[in-house]
C-alpha cells in the first residue's frame, strides 16, 4: 500500500478516463464541458505514458507524451474557436441544435 | 518511502476530486477553476514520478493558455448555464452504465498487467541518472535528435491551429467606422480646402 508502483499511476489515470468520458455522457448539452471531458481524458492519457515511461526506464514516453500535450492545445484552441463562432451564428452552444450540416 | 506515498496519495485524491467537480459543477466557471486544480495536481504527480519538465509544462501550457482559454470563453458567451443542466439526471444511468463497465475494464486490465521481458529489451532511450543529466537535458537530447521531424511537425500543428482559430473567429462587422491609413495619406489640399473670393462687403 504505501509503495508506490506503475499500479497506483495507471490507476489514477484509469479513473480521471472514465470521469472524462463520463462528463462527456452526462453534460450532453454543454459542449464546454464536453471539450473539458476531453482535456481530462488527454491528461490521464498522459499520465499513462509518463507511468509507462519511468517504468520502463524508457524516455520516449516522455517524449510523446510532450506531442499529446501540443495535440491536446490545439483541439482546445480550434475547438473553442468553432464554439465562439457556432454561438455567434445560432445564439446557443447545445449539442442537440447542431444539426445543420445533416444530410 | 512514507512521505512519498502520501505525497502521491494526496495529489491523485485531489485530482480524481477535481475531475468530478469538473464534470458536476454547475457553474462552469467552477469547473474550469477546478479543471485548473487538476492539472496543478497532476503535475505534482508527474513531478513524484520524476518528470519535472513535463511537470512544468503542464503547469505553463494547461493552466497558463488553455484554461485561461477556457475561461475566457465561457465569460465571453452569453449562455443560460442552468438551463444546460436538464439533461443530467436523463443521460446519467447511461453514462454511469457505460462509465462503470470502461472503469472495470481498465481496472482488470492493469490488476493483470505484467511487463513481458521483451520489452525491456526493446528499450530506445534510456532515462539517465538524475545525478549526471536532468530531465530537461535528456528530454532535450532525444527530442532535438530522433524525433526532430515530429517535433517540427507539432511545431506545424500548433502553427494551423494558430492559423484557423484566427480565421474561424476574425470577422468583418458592417457599420464600424474604422482608420483608413491610405485614405489619409492621399487626401490632398484641393480635396478638403476650398478658397471662395469673396467680394468686400457683399457676404457669401
Amino acid at each position: 500500500m504505501l509503495e508506490i508502483g506503475l499500479a497506483h499511476y495507471l490507476t489514477v489515470a484509469a479513473i480521471l478516463f472514465t470521469l472524462g468520458m463520463f462528463g462527456i455522457f452526462v453534460n450532453r448539452r454543454n459542449v464546454i464541458i464536453i471539450l473539458m471531458s476531453i482535456e481530462l481524458m488527454l491528461l490521464a492519457v498522459n499520465i499513462n505514458l509518463v507511468a509507462f515511461s519511468v517504468h520502463l526506464n524508457d524516455l520516449v514516453g516522455q517524449v510523446f507524451a510532450m506531442f499529446v500535450l501540443t495535440v491536446a492545445a490545439a483541439e482546445a484552441a480550434i475547438g473553442l474557436a468553432i464554439l465562439v463562432v457556432y454561438f455567434r451564428n445560432r445564439g446557443s452552444i447545445a449539442v442537440e441544435d447542431i444539426n445543420m450540416m445533416k444530410g | 518511502m512514507i512521505i512519498q506515498a502520501l505525497a502521491f496519495y494526496l495529489f491523485a485524491g485531489v485530482t480524481v476530486a477535481a475531475g468530478v467537480m469538473v464534470i458536476a459543477a454547475r457553474n462552469p466557471v467552477h469547473s474550469v477553476l477546478f479543471l485548473i486544480l487538476a492539472f496543478f495536481n497532476s503535475a505534482g504527480l508527474f513531478i513524484l514520478l520524476g518528470a519535472e519538465f513535463l511537470a512544468m509544462i503542464l503547469v505553463v501550457v494547461y493552466v497558463g493558455a488553455v484554461a485561461v482559454l477556457f475561461l475566457f470563453v465561457v465569460m465571453m458567451l452569453d449562455i443560460n448555464f442552468v438551463e444546460m443542466r436538464h439533461g443530467f439526471l436523463q443521460y446519467l444511468p447511461v453514462g454511469a452504465l457505460v462509465a462503470i463497465i470502461l472503469l472495470t475494464e481498465l481496472v482488470l486490465l492493469f490488476g493483470a498487467w505484467v511487463v513481458t521481458p521483451v520489452a525491456l529489451q526493446t528499450m530506445q532511450r534510456p532515462i539517465p541518472a538524475v545525478e549526471e543529466v536532468t530531465n530537461t537535458h535528456a528530454l532535450g537530447q532525444v527530442l532535438y535528435t530522433d524525433y526532430f521531424y515530429l517535433f517540427q511537425a507539432s511545431g506545424l500543428i500548433l502553427l494551423v491551429a494558430m492559423i484557423g482559430a484566427i480565421v474561424l473567429t476574425l470577422r468583418q462587422r458592417e457599420g464600424v467606422r474604422r482608420q483608413s491609413i491610405p485614405t489619409q495619406l492621399a487626401r490632398r489640399h484641393e480635396d478638403s480646402l476650398e478658397i471662395k473670393d469673396v467680394p468686400t462687403g457683399s457676404g457669401i
